[in-house]
C-alpha cells in the first residue's frame, strides 16, 4: 500500500498515513460534516419559496439584524482594545503583565452561562454597574447594550491574540528605520506599525465577529429576549425547536451556517492574501 | 559633512559596547568599520545615526553638536542589515517614505516625491520594479531599495550595517563595486560596518579596525595590513603565525637560539610574520628551525604545520615545487626565516627587515 | 596615525541627555497604555469574575455548600464529568491522528481538510445542537429507526456527548498542528533512520516533541466540554438529575430565582475556568524552555 506510487501526495518514509488520513476522514465526516449536511438537506426540502418565506420572515430578519448589528459593534470595540492589549502585552514590561496575560484567555475558559448570569447580575438595574447607569438613564441589562457587553466579553481574546505573535514578530529595526528616515512616533505608528499589522487585524476582528454572531449562553441571560428587539438569532433558533416547528429553525440556522461559511472563507482569503503579499499571517 | 566622534563611550548594563572612542571622518570619505562580532562596530554606527544614546562624549556633524538630536532630527541614511523595508509598500513608496513624512511646510508634493523615487531607482538601477513588494525582490534588490531610501533623504552621512551581510557570494562582489561606484559618483560621507576584511580593504578609503570596544587602528588598506598597529589587528587581518621571543643585545631568540633575525629591545617580546612571507633555509643555515608536523597542499602553494621548539606551532607557506614535495615530509626538519615581520612588546613595535 | 584622530580630547564627559529609544513611546503614554489596559480588563472580565463568587457566597457558607451537595447538583456534576471523559479523549486521539497527517504528509486537500477541522468553531452552539436534533431527533433522519429499536440519543446522554464532541472538535488539533508543521519530519526521519519502528518513533520522537501543546489542547478541551451550554442545551431535554449538565443547572436555577445556588454552582465552573488558566500560565512560566523549545525545533 504505501510503495505504490500515488499521485495525489508526495511518497513520504513517514508509517501511517492510510491510518491517520483515514480516521481523521471518518470522524470529521461522522461528526461534523454528515450533522451539517443533515441541516443543508433539511432545508433544501422545504423549497425555495417556503425557506425565503422562513428565512425572510420579520422576526427572523429582525433577530438576524440583531445579532449581527450587536456582533459587529462588539467585534469594532475589540479590534480597537485587543490591539492596544496586543500592544501593551508585547511592547512593555510592568508588573502584572504576566497575569493581564493569562487573564485574557478568561472568556476562552469561563463557561459562557457563568459569563452571561454574572454580567447580567452586574448590569442589572440594582447591579454594581447598574445602579450607576440607572440614574443617568442608561439601560444595559435586558436591551441590545446588555448584549453588546456579553458579545464584548465572550469574543475579546480573538484580535489580542491574533495580533500579539505578528507584533512580536515584527521588526524593531521597521520602526527605527523609520525614524531614521525622520518620522516621528505617531507617524511611524499609523504608516508602518498599523499597516503591517492591518491582516492581523482583521483576520482577529472576523474571528470575533463570527464567534459573537453565534453567541449563545452569555447573552440569553442579559438579553432580555423581546421579540424584535432583543431576542437574538440563534435564541429564535432554539425557540422554533421549542415549538417543534422544524422548518423555521433549520431556516434561520441555514442562514446563519451560510453567514458563518462565508465568514470562514474571508479568514482564509486575508490569511492567504496576507502571507503572499507580506511573507506572514497565522 | 566631516563627522567627529570625541571620546564617546556607550555601555549596556555595565558591559563597555564602545569604550572612549575618537575618530574624526572626512566630508566624502567612505570608512569600514572592521571588528569581530562583540567588537562593538555596530553599536559605534548605531550611536552616530542617534539609535543608541551616548553614555560619554559627543558626536559632531560639521560644527553642530548632533549629540543632543534626535534620530528624526539627525537627518542620516541608515541602511539596516536586513533591509527593514515596509512590507506593505511597494517599491516607490518605500523609497518616498522619508519625504512623505516631513512636516507639510518641507514637505515636496506628491508628484515630486514620485519622481525623486523613479529618480533614485534608476540611480540603483531597479528603474520599473517601482510597483513591486519587497516580498518579490531579490536580496541585492531589497538592498538597493534600502540604499535608494536612505539616500532620499538627502542625508548627512550614510550609515550602512553589514551592507552585504545577508547576501550571497556572488551578489555580494557585484554590489560591492557597484556600491563603490555609486559612492563615488554621489559623494556622500559614508560609513559601513562589516566583518569581512577583504570587503573593508577593498572598498573603503580608511578601515577602522575594532576590538572589545576600542579602536585598534585607523588607516588605508596599506597601512592597517603592512604596518598593522597592535598584535590583534596582525592576527585578524590576513593570515598570521607568532612565536614567543626573547630579544637580547639586538638579536631575536627563538627558543633560546639565535635566529638570524635582528630587534632591538630586551626582555619577551612576540614575533609576527604572514605564512607567505617565509624563505626556506638549507640545513645548518641560521634561521628558526622546526620539525614539520602537517602539511596541506593549497592550490599554488603548500601549507606546512611546524613545530618550533617543542611546543609552538606556526604556520609557513612554500612554493610547491617537486624536489620540496619529498623533502617536508611530516617529521623532517625545516629552517625557515621571514621575510618580513613584526616584534610585539611591551615598548616594541616598529617594523624591521630581516638581515 | 595620530593626526588622523580628533585634535584635542575632551577631558570633560559632560552629561549628555540620556533621551529615550526610538522605538518606543514615553513613559506618560506608556503608563497611560497601561492604565487604560488594566482599567479595560478590570471591568470586562476581572468584575464579572468577582462577581461570580461574590453572588455565591451571598447567603452564606452553608447555603452555598447546600447548593452544590443538593442531589440534581451532584447529579449535574456528575453528567458533567461523564460527558467530558468521552468527549475529550475522543478528540484528543482524534486531533493527534489528524495532526499527524496533515503535518507529516504532503497531499493535495490538504488546506481543505484543515479549514473543515476549524469549521466547528465557525458554527453557532445551537447549530451544532440543532444539527443532531435533524439527525436522531423524533422527526429527524433516523428519528423513527432509533424509535423502532428503542435507543434514544437527542433528550438523552448520547446527545450530550456528540453536542459537545462537536463543539470541541478542534481544539487539540488546532494546538498541534501548527506546531508539528513547524517542527517537520527530521526528527521522526532521524529515528527511522536508526531503526526506530513507526509505533516507537511516534511514541518515544513525534509525542515528546508536543506534549506541551498536546496538554493546552486537551486543557482547553476540557474547559469548553464542562462548560458548553448553547449546543447541549438544545440536545438535552432539561431533565433535572437525568439530562442535565452543570451550565444547564445553572441555567434552571437562575430562571428560578435561585440566584445564590445558580451562582454557587456557576462558582464551581469559574473554579474550573480558574484552575485551566492557572495550570497554562504554570506550564508556561514553569516550562518556557522546553516550550520555546518545541517551537523552535
Amino acid at each position: 500500500m504505501r510503495g505504490r506510487a500515488r499521485t495525489w501526495r508526495k511518497r513520504s518514509v513517514l508509517p501511517g498515513f492510510g491510518l491517520s488520513l483515514g480516521f481523521t476522514i471518518a470522524y470529521l465526516g461522522l461528526v461534523v460534516l454528515v450533522p451539517l449536511a443533515a441541516l443543508v438537506i433539511k432545508s433544501a426540502g422545504l423549497g425555495a419559496a417556503e425557506f425565503w418565506r422562513l428565512a425572510t420572515d420579520p422576526r427572523t430578519l429582525a433577530a438576524l439584524r440583531l445579532s449581527f448589528g450587536t456582533a459587529l459593534v462588539a467585534a469594532t470595540i475589540n479590534a480597537v482594545f485587543g490591539a492596544l492589549i496586543a500592544w501593551v502585552l508585547v511592547r512593555y514590561r510592568f508588573f502584572g503583565r504576566r497575569f493581564l496575560d493569562a487573564v485574557i484567555d478568561l472568556p476562552f475558559a469561563l463557561p459562557t452561562a457563568v459569563a452571561g448570569i454574572a454580567l447580567t447580575s452586574l448590569y442589572a438595574p440594582n447591579g454594581w454597574v447598574g445602579q450607576f447607569l440607572q440614574p443617568l438613564g442608561l439601560k444595559v441589562a435586558y436591551a441590545p447594550a446588555g448584549i453588546v457587553v456579553a458579545l464584548t466579553f465572550v469574543s475579546l481574546p480573538f484580535v489580542v491574540r491574533t495580533v500579539e505573535p505578528v507584533l512580536a514578530e515584527i521588526d524593531r529595526e521597521l520602526e527605527e528605520a523609520a525614524a531614521t528616515l525622520g518620522a516621528s512616533r505617531a507617524q511611524t505608528m499609523f504608516k508602518v506599525i498599523v499597516p503591517a499589522l492591518l491582516p492581523a487585524l482583521l483576520t482577529g476582528f472576523a474571528l470575533a465577529l463570527a464567534r459573537a454572531v453565534g453567541e449563545y449562553g452569555s447573552v440569553i441571560f442579559i438579553a432580555g429576549n423581546i421579540p424584535y428587539v432583543s431576542e437574538i438569532a440563534p435564541l429564535l433558533i432554539v425557540i422554533r425547536l421549542e415549538e417543534f416547528d422544524y422548518a423555521g429553525a433549520t431556516a434561520v440556522a441555514a442562514v446563519m451556517l451560510a453567514i458563518a461559511f462565508v465568514m470562514l472563507f474571508v479568514i482564509n482569503l486575508l490569511q492567504a492574501w496576507s502571507r503572499r503579499r507580506f511573507g506572514y499571517g497565522s | 559633512m566631516d563627522i567627529v566622534l570625541q571620546n564617546i563611550s556607550k555601555a549596556f548594563d555595565d558591559y563597555p559596547a564602545v569604550h572612549d572612542i575618537s575618530l574624526a571622518i572626512r566630508s566624502g570619505e567612505l570608512i569600514a568599520l572592521l571588528g569581530p562580532s562583540g567588537s562593538g562596530k555596530t553599536t559605534l554606527l548605531r550611536l552616530i545615526a542617534g539609535l543608541e544614546f551616548l553614555d560619554r562624549g559627543r558626536i559632531l556633524f560639521g560644527d553642530e553638536d548632533a549629540s543632543a538630536k534626535s534620530v528624526q532630527e539627525r537627518n542620516v541614511g541608515f541602511v539596516f542589515q536586513h533591509y527593514a523595508l515596509f512590507k506593505q509598500m511597494n517599491v516607490a513608496d518605500n523609497v518616498g517614505f522619508g519625504l512623505r513624512v516631513r512636516p507639510r511646510a518641507s514637505r515636496p508634493g506628491r508628484t515630486e516625491i514620485r519622481r525623486r523615487a523613479l529618480e533614485l531607482l534608476d540611480l540603483v538601477q531597479l528603474s520599473g520594479l517601482e510597483k513591486r513588494f519587497p516580498m518579490q525582490l531579490s536580496g541585492g534588490q531589497r538592498q538597493r531599495v534600502a540604499l535608494a531610501r536612505a539616500l532620499a533623504i538627502e542625508p548627512a552621512v550614510l550609515l550602512l550595517d553589514e551592507p552585504f551581510g545577508a547576501l550571497d557570494a556572488k551578489v555580494r562582489k557585484e554590489l560591492r563595486r557597484w556600491l563603490r561606484d555609486l559612492h563615488e559618483r554621489t559623494g556622500h560621507t559614508t560609513v559601513f560596518v562589516t566583518h569581512d576584511q577583504e570587503e573593508a580593504l577593498e572598498l573603503a578609503d580608511r578601515v577602522v579596525v575594532m576590538n572589545a570596544g576600542r579602536v585598534e587602528q585607523v588607516g588605508t588598506a596599506d597601512d592597517i595590513y603592512d604596518a598593522p598597529a597592535s598584535p590583534f589587528v596582525h592576527g585578524f587581518i590576513g593570515e598570521s603565525s607568532s612565536l614567543p621571543v626573547t630579544l637580547s643585545g639586538g638579536t631575536i631568540l627563538v627558543a633560546g637560539r639565535p635566529s638570524g633575525l635582528v630587534g632591538a629591545g630586551a626582555g619577551a617580546a612576540r614575533l609576527f610574520f604572514r605564512p607567505g612571507h617565509v624563505d626556506l633555509l638549507r640545513p645548518g643555515e641560521r634561521g628558526i628551525a622546526g620539525v614539520v608536523t602537517g602539511s596541506r597542499r593549497l592550490t599554488d602553494r603548500r601549507r606546512l604545520e611546524i613545530a618550533v621548539g617543542g611546543s609552538h606551532s606556526v604556520e609557513i607557506d612554500v612554493p610547491s615545487l617537486p624536489e620540496t614535495s619529498g623533502v617536508l615530509e611530516t617529521g623532517s626538519e625545516v629552517v625557515f626565516r621571514p621575510r618580513e615581520f613584526r616584534l610585539y612588546g611591551e615598548s616594541e613595535t616598529a617594523p624591521r627587515r630581516a638581515a | 596615525m595620530a593626526a588622523e584622530l580628533s585634535g584635542a580630547p575632551l577631558r570633560i564627559s559632560r552629561p549628555v541627555r540620556r533621551g529615550r529609544s526610538a522605538t518606543t513611546e514615553a513613559p506618560a503614554v506608556r503608563v497611560a497604555l497601561v492604565g487604560l489596559v488594566f482599567v479595560f480588563l478590570g471591568f470586562f472580565l476581572m468584575l464579572p469574575l468577582v462577581a461570580v463568587f461574590v453572588e455565591a457566597l451571598r447567603g452564606g457558607i452553608s447555603a452555598y455548600l447546600a447548593a452544590i451537595v443538593e442531589p440534581d447538583a451532584l447529579a449535574a456534576i456528575r453528567l458533567t464529568l461523564i460527558v467530558a471523559a468521552i468527549a475529550v479523549p475522543a478528540n484528543m486521539v482524534f486531533g493527534v491522528a489528524a495532526a499527524w497527517a496533515v503535518a507529516k504528509f504532503e497531499f493535495k486537500g490538504k488546506s481543505l481538510l484543515v479549514t473543515l477541522i476549524d469549521l466547528p468553531f465557525s458554527v453557532s452552539p445551537v447549530i451544532s445542537g440543532l444539527v443532531y436534533v435533524l439527525l436522531f431527533g423524533a422527526q429527524g433522519f433516523f428519528g423513527p429507526f432509533l424509535d423502532a429499536h428503542g435507543v434514544e440519543i437527542i433528550f438523552a446522554v448520547p446527545g450530550i456527548v456528540l453536542a459537545t464532541i462537536f463543539v470541541t472538535f478542534p481544539f487539540v488539533a488546532r494546538e498541534l498542528i501548527p506546531l508539528m508543521q513547524e517542527q517537520g519530519s527530521g526528527d521522526e526521519e532521524a529515528a527511522l533512520s536508526l531503526g526506530a519502528s513507526g509505533f516507537t518513533t511516534f511514541l518515544l520522537v513525534t509525542l515528546p516533541n508536543v506534549k506541551w501543546a498536546l496538554l493546552y489542547g486537551v486543557l482547553l478541551c476540557n474547559a469548553r466540554a464542562m462548560g458548553e451550554f448553547g449546543a447541549v442545551s438544545v440536545v438535552s431535554g432539561h431533565i433535572r438529575g437525568l439530562t442535565n449538565t452543570m451550565p444547564l443547572h445553572v441555567e434552571i436555577l437562575y430562571n428560578e430565582y435561585s440566584f445564590a445556588a445558580a451562582f454557587a454552582v456557576a462558582s464551581l465552573l469559574a473554579l474550573l475556568a480558574l484552575f485551566t488558566l492557572a495550570l497554562k500560565t504554570f506550564l508556561e512560566w514553569r516550562f518556557a524552555g522546553a516550550i520555546a523549545a518545541e517551537r523552535a525545533h
